[in-house]
């Protein structure tokens, strides 16, 4: 008891402390965007296209991070577009969480036939290349959020499904799950109420550097123009604009791209971090 | 005996593990929506001409008979024709296939040598601020993946300091007096050193890019086993044989601490070549990734499969030397 006291009251980690305060930053802007972005984001004006940010020679006032070339404000569009990133990274990573924990926790306790097929599964998945396989499934579900939420799940379940077949697997042969079962409890109540929750650290570990995935997968969906319709703000989107034009407007790749990299680094260290402090099977 | 079982069982599962990708890529792209038929032919073309071309390529047929046509004529080595390009499509792969390989093993062993560098530097400073420092950016570039990485790169050195190709294989304009498609290994052969210079000058930016993931992860696994191995007792006895600190890392600690290590840069090597096709996408570099880009693009249905199945056929066969390799390696494996 004092020493959970103890830990709580000692100072959080710096990567903990910066990693959350970005991604609360994220949150805001994605709620906010509306309120906070200067401009509409769908704005086009081939007069003001490609206008630098605001402090290079030749900016325009009101257009604080420059232009791409049809003349839409690079601010608003990160803005907008964070609320597609947060989107995918919360329902993907949950969806891809459940389905994946679920078929290895089944496949870690329950053992046999069970474990088998899982097993299996898991081995072919892993022979597929993700990148291909994600825009192989977006080219079959048409694009839209749906589909890069479908695809993200389908290709990454096996992350969660691997890891905590091992765990459930180490768990099982413990004592304290032959006591609960010798007390009468069944095989899935003993999965759930026993093995699950000393896997959970696990789990929420897995699900924070997944979060991280799922946005670094839809910006590669984007990137590849396979993501959403080419006109709605995404950061991928803007990269891979960026990428043709950044001989003569680097900003338009810089921003998002700066963008995208604190998130991806700020979920990886959120879990990085939590690891370390709450999970003692990953460490 | 016991090892020879394990090796045919290790091979059953493989086949297995073909078959499925095999019959889940088939039966994924027939979903595909999109008529690749009437894409590939002229505006004005007649509903009978449609018919004429899909019986062609074969996909009037129910999707199992298409499947068997295609099983069969894979296990005699043909993998049909592409709809876009109108030619084989396993001369299409192997065409590109030497561009991948090269890129793959260039970005394995820039990884292996910065994180191998890494591991010992750390290991010889240990305790230092140098030794801080590079525990941090292994951090970092582990959280990271090559996509980001490569766009920085892009960045870098491509326009704020232009020292290297950001886009293709080789420069355009130059005469290529090569029979196969290993550019890079066959200039070398030739002692074309000249084009040597301008295919790394390409290269080196998408290797570097897929590089630096890997080279962390060898980093930071390297060294902590090395560290272990730094506090046995056959360490300390060398030491007080007066050997130099650098003779007992490299002579003695290294030897006993790479194998952990070995294992895992195998593991890791599939999903640097996974990786190839986002890379090779962004620095317009003519692979099989890019290639596959373009075949979900287009909907080349018998390319898409083709270039999937290769895939996980390096995939799988990566995994399997490495397997054979540790239990080869490891005599406690050997016998469990």
């Amino acid at each position: 008891m004092l020493d959970g006291r103890a830990a709580l009251k000692r100072r959080l980690p710096p990567r903990l402390l910066l990693s959350s305060i970005w991604l609360g930053l994220l949150v805001i802007m994605a709620v906010f965007a509306p309120y906070l972005a200067p401009k509409d984001p769908l704005a086009q004006d081939l007069m003001l296209g490609r206008l630098p940010p605001f402090w290079v020679k030749g900016a325009e006032p009101g257009f604080f991070l420059g232009t791409d070339s049809l003349g839409r404000d690079v601010l608003s569009r990160i803005l907008y577009g964070s609320r597609l990133a947060l989107m995918v990274a919360l329902i993907a990573g949950t969806l891809t969480c459940l389905i994946g924990a679920t078929l290895g926790l089944m496949a870690g306790y329950l053992r046999g036939w069970v474990d088998l097929l899982i097993s299996r599964g898991i081995d072919i998945w892993m022979a597929f290349p993700p990148v291909l396989f994600s825009i192989l499934l977006i080219a079959v579900l048409g694009p839209g959020i749906s589909s890069i939420i479908i695809a993200i799940v389908v290709i990454d379940w096996t992350r969660f499904a691997r890891v905590i077949r091992a765990e459930a697997m180490a768990q099982g042969a413990m004592d304290y799950v032959a006591s609960a079962q010798v007390s009468g409890r069944g095989r899935l109540s003993t999965m759930v109420a026993e093995i699950l929750p000393n896997v959970l650290p696990t789990i929420v570990v897995l699900l924070t550097l997944e979060m991280g995935i799922a946005v670094i997968v839809e910006a590669i969906l984007s990137f590849v123009n396979l993501s959403i319709s080419t006109d709605d703000p995404t950061w991928g989107g803007m990269i891979s604009e960026g990428r043709t034009s950044i001989h003569q407007a680097w900003w338009v790749l810089v921003f998002p791209l700066i963008t995208l990299f604190l998130t991806v680094l700020s979920f990886s260290q959120l879990g990085e971090g939590l690891k370390d402090r709450y999970d003692p099977v990953l460490r | 005996m016991q090892l020879l079982r394990s090796v045919l069982i290790r091979l059953g599962t493989t086949a297995i593990t073909l078959i499925g990708v095999a019959v889940i890529v088939f039966f994924v792209i027939r979903v595909v929506p999109g008529n690749p038929i009437a894409m590939m032919l002229p505006p004005g073309a007649t509903e009978a001409d449609v018919a004429r071309l899909t019986a062609l390529y074969g996909l009037d047929k129910s999707i199992p008979q298409q499947f068997l046509i295609w099983v069969s004529g894979v296990l005699q080595g043909d993998f049909g024709t592409s709809i876009t390009t109108k030619q084989p499509v396993l001369a299409l792969i192997l065409s590109r296939l030497p561009a991948t390989l090269e890129l793959s093993i260039m970005a394995l062993v820039i990884a292996v040598v910065i994180g191998g560098g890494m591991a010992l530097t750390g290991t010889r400073l240990r305790g230092t601020k140098t030794e801080a420092v590079i525990d941090v950016s292994n951090g970092m570039a582990l959280s990271v993946p090559d996509f980001l990485w490569g766009l920085f790169l892009i960045l870098i050195f491509g326009v704020l300091v232009p020292v290297f190709h950001i886009s293709g294989r080789v420069t355009p304009s130059l005469q290529l007096p090569f029979s196969t498609n290993f550019y890079l290994f066959e200039s070398v052969f030739r002692l074309r050193f000249d084009l040597w210079l301008d295919i790394v000058s390409h290269m080196f930016m998408p290797a570097l890019a897929l590089a630096i993931p890997l080279a962390a992860i060898i980093g930071q696994l390297l060294k902590q086993s090395l560290k272990e191995t730094m506090h046995l007792d056959y360490v300390t006895l060398a030491r007080t044989k007066g050997y130099s600190e650098n003779h007992v890392i490299l002579r003695e600690a290294l030897p006993n601490a790479i194998l952990p290590t070995l294992t895992l840069v195998g593991v890791q090597f599939t999903f640097l070549i996974g990786g190839t096709v986002i890379i090779e996408r962004l620095f317009s570099y003519e692979g099989l990734g890019n290639m596959a880009i373009d075949a979900v693009i287009n909907r080349d249905l018998p390319l898409i499969q083709g270039i999937v199945i290769l895939f996980a056929v390096i995939f799988t066969a990566v995994n399997l030397v490495v397997d054979l390799c540790y239990a080869a390696l490891n005599p406690r494996l050997r016998h469990a």
